[in-house]
């Protein structure tokens, strides 16, 4: 088919995917470069295109604009220092990272975390999903073209992040909790707020549902746009929403409770054609889910001894200043514990968390040293942005940029 | 249910691979298998493709070095997943780091093409049969794999660092 036919037929609308394979003589393609800056993207991401006028033939990634080397710099840092390298992964939940990772190393020790701290993780936990989510379905928004939705659920966010602020003093790179427990109870203001955030956030959700979820331009726009068979998504190894979205009910609050999710009621939402509507959709759903897990442990915080938020881990857990400086034996803990000369067991472990946006795993190799042997994290990103080349071949660049916003890749998670 | 599986997936490889299993440990909540170097394709092809066990998903799959395990100095650690009958297990395979190679994967699972990538970038193992085996995070110009044990965090040439009180 000549380009000129070929043209014309995107323009009546008949082939809005060609099959990639067409050939033509090397001199009539395109080569553009999506990227590594482009306000497109939301992120350092290069993808150098083939393009036939607006047909994508193919593309390669390239990433590693901001790769950091956590994992080599977590060989030389005491535990309780790992914490700020899983905060600056994914940005956008950095809770979720926080709290995974003093889980697993909570699960290398063999601590055993009182109720009432695993309840609040988990409303921690669902509030950095939402603002999550928040993010990618606003911007899939931003990218069709509708901007309104974004402004107004956005506010949303921010009192999350007004929450997060009062936990622990951070907003975006959070830094939250510690080994053994969080680092201080959530004080009547953290209540309240959270309680003003229960009350306003299902309607403004609402509202920005209507602004999209049956809007036909946004349903023309994202139907159909970068599907994923599920066989495929398991192949290149997709989790989260993604996976869901192309009907794999694989969650791993669900599959591998941890932080007490086996006592909670909610649904996994599932799509069906993994496209971005799909996607759209059950992220949005989740966040419906994650509204009702966060009501559901404030119920159950409320029917736990009040004021417990760490384990009674003293080779762990700081202790309170004024002690440190009046109790020999917590001034020798501080010590051990800030020196990291607590003992650790020589063992192995992996434990992974339902991340914002998939399975995120962190595998752990212990000789008993102050630090980590190995550390390996399971990026969510990482293993599936690889499938991103072959799900935009055959579309319009458009789509493409649509695609990638549905995935929600986070450029700090896909390089570490 | 998943103990008797667990136990169907130990006998299964014993009696498929014999004494290419080195040795088959339970870490955490894990089961460890060691595969001797030759075997590991064929292991992982009858994982997957074996009806029963039918470990579909790999989850991920990482480099390690131990710089005093003379001839078993390099190794990479495989962890699987049977989704429908949630059960994961994790396999390791050791090599010499004078000849770091190991069969590519990719034709059983798609999704470890990047992993590869990302091993070979940090630790220099060579997947042979890989289809585009590049450094993927680091700069091509790059001439070391920095993940190896050889090569410190801290620059070398620094003196006011004391490993004693701060390092390891």
């Amino acid at each position: 088919m000549s380009v000129k036919n070929k043209v014309d037929k995107v323009n009546q609308g008949n082939i809005p995917h060609t099959t990639g394979n067409e050939q033509l003589a090397p001199n009539e393609f395109t080569t553009l470069n999506l990227g590594p800056t482009h306000p497109a993207t939301h992120g350092i991401f290069q993808n150098v295109l083939k393009m036939d006028g607006e047909i994508i033939m193919e593309g390669e990634s390239t990433i590693g604009y901001i790769h950091r080397a956590f994992e080599k710099i977590a060989e030389r840092r005491p535990y309780y220092q790992i914490t700020v390298l899983t905060d600056r992964m994914n940005y956008c939940s950095s809770p979720i990272n926080n709290l995974g990772w003093h889980m697993t190393v909570e699960k290398l020790l063999k601590l055993e975390i009182p109720k009432r701290v695993q309840y609040l993780r988990v409303i921690i936990m669902e509030l950095a999903r939402i603002a999550d989510h928040i993010i990618c379905n606003s911007v899939i928004g931003v990218d069709t073209g509708a901007m309104t939705g974004f402004l107004y659920i956005f506010q949303q966010r921010e009192s999350i992040y007004d929450i997060f602020e009062e936990l622990c003093g951070a907003r975006l790179t959070t830094n939250i909790g510690r080994i053994g427990g969080l680092e201080r109870d959530f004080s009547p203001k953290a209540w309240a707020l959270l309680d003003k955030f229960l009350n306003e956030f299902p309607g403004k959700l609402k509202e920005f549902e209507n602004l999209l979820m049956r809007n036909r331009i946004f349903m023309d726009r994202t139907i159909n746009c970068g599907p994923i068979t599920a066989e495929k998504a398991l192949g290149y190894g997709f989790t989260g929403p993604n996976l869901r979205a192309a009907g794999v009910d694989y969650d791993v609050r669900v599959m591998n409770p941890y932080c007490s999710y086996e006592e909670f009621e909610f649904t996994v939402p599932v799509g069906t054609q993994g496209d971005t509507y799909d996607r759209f959709m059950v992220r949005q759903e989740e966040m419906w889910q994650s509204v009702s897990i966060i009501k559901q442990a404030i119920e159950k915080v409320r029917k736990e001894p009040e004021g417990v938020f760490h384990a009674d881990v003293p080779e762990f857990f700081l202790p309170p200043k004024q002690e440190v400086y009046n109790n020999m034996e917590a001034l020798i803990y501080h010590f051990k514990i800030v020196m990291g000369e607590s003992d650790v067991p020589v063992g192995e472990v992996y434990h992974c968390v339902e991340g914002g946006n998939g399975e995120l795993g962190f595998y752990l190799i212990s000789d008993g040293g102050r630090t980590p042997y190995r550390m390996h994290l399971r990026r969510p990103c990482f293993i599936y942005y690889q499938a991103y080349t072959d799900m935009i071949k055959g579309t319009f660049l458009s789509d493409a940029i649509l695609t990638m916003s549905s995935m929600n890749v986070i450029a700090g998670e896909l390089d570490a | 249910m998943e103990n008797t599986l667990l136990t169907t997936v130990g006998d299964k490889l014993k009696s498929k691979f014999g004494d290419a299993i080195v040795s088959a440990e339970q870490h955490y909540d894990f089961p460890v298998y060691v595969i001797r170097r030759d075997a590991i394709y064929d292991v992982l092809k009858f994982l997957k493709e074996d009806e029963e066990l039918a470990f579909g998903f790999l989850t991920t799959m990482c480099g390690l070095h131990y710089p005093d395990n003379k001839g078993q100095e390099l190794g990479v650690m495989y962890q699987l997943h049977n989704l429908p009958k949630n059960l994961r297990i994790r396999l390791k395979t050791f090599f010499p780091v004078s000849d770091p190679t190991l069969p590519t994967i990719t034709t059983l699972y798609p999704t470890a093409n990047w992993m590869e990538r990302q091993e070979y970038d940090f630790f220099g193992i060579i997947f042979k049969g890989h289809p585009n085996l590049k450094r993927i995070l680091n700069m091509d110009e790059m001439t070391y794999h920095p993940m190896r044990k050889e090569y410190p965090l801290e620059d070398g040439t620094r003196e006011d660092k004391d490993d004693k009180m701060f390092g390891r």
